[in-house]
């Protein structure tokens, strides 16, 4: 009936030991992982619609569906 | 199926749940039964045997009234404890103590108790809000009909709100359709 004496100290350090380096990995990957599926394809797509944005174009298109108070259609 | 374990409630209500559980006489009046009064009041104002996971030795041994056996193992005790044998050992645990901590973290099942109560009641929250979508709402205001939604969102595109990657995005504006 002898049980071995439990570990009385250093609980705090080893937990920490265990979690810090997998709470930084997890940390690092959101973040990378973060910025190449989101921000990077977010900012390709900006580029690509402001590559050939023609913005006369986009407004007569909204002039004409009637969504402006301060022009109408050219029809009227 | 509702038993609480001392970990879970305050300390007072374990406190009347273990004592109401032990059977050890040192702590019950001896009131009759005809007094009206609780069969067995236990004096507050005394020590109490009271056993939790986070209170290693409680304040009295579980058992106050030793029989002569149990006298004689105490003397026993008082000297060298490797002759004592596993038995006896055991039964000394068993004379100050309740429950080993094994049986005191035995689980209880409690938590089907629990999740079933939890399912039971949103089911039935279910119930009555669709009662209530019977009964107690009144007509939907004009913007919710499918023609006004239709319209709303032909204006959202003509305005090409979100064009880069919103809702004007996923139209296709030469086609007139849906990418």
């Amino acid at each position: 009936m002898s049980l071995q004496k439990p570990v009385m100290r250093g609980l705090l350090a080893r937990r920490l030991r265990f979690h810090l380096p997998i709470a930084i990995a997890i940390g690092l990957t959101s973040a990378v992982s973060f910025k190449y599926m989101v921000t990077e394809p977010r900012k390709r797509a900006y580029a690509e619609y402001y590559k050939h944005y023609d913005v006369n174009k986009e407004f007569n298109a909204m002039r004409e569906a009637g969504v402006f108070e301060s022009v109408q259609p050219t029809g009227k | 199926m509702l038993h609480l374990t001392a970990m879970r409630v305050g300390s007072l209500l374990a406190r009347r749940a273990t004592t109401a559980l032990t059977s050890s006489s040192a702590r019950m009046a001896t009131h009759g039964h005809g007094t009206g009064e609780l069969s067995e009041t236990v004096d507050m104002s005394q020590p109490t045997y009271w056993e939790s996971v986070i209170v290693p030795l409680p304040d009295i041994p579980y058992k106050n009234e030793l029989t002569a056996a149990d006298k004689s193992l105490k003397q026993k005790e008082k000297g060298p404890w490797s002759q004592l044998t596993k038995e006896e050992k055991i039964a000394l645990y068993r004379l100050m103590f309740c429950r080993t901590y094994p049986e005191m973290r035995r689980p209880t099942g409690e938590w089907k108790t629990v999740m079933g109560g939890i399912l039971f009641f949103l089911g039935f929250t279910g119930l009555v809000v669709w009662w209530q979508r019977a009964y107690v709402y009144p007509t939907p205001p004009r913007s919710f009909d499918e023609e006004w939604q239709a319209k709303q969102v032909k204006r959202m595109l003509d305005m090409r709100i979100g064009p880069i990657e919103g809702l004007s995005s996923k139209w296709d504006y030469e086609k007139g359709r849906w990418k």
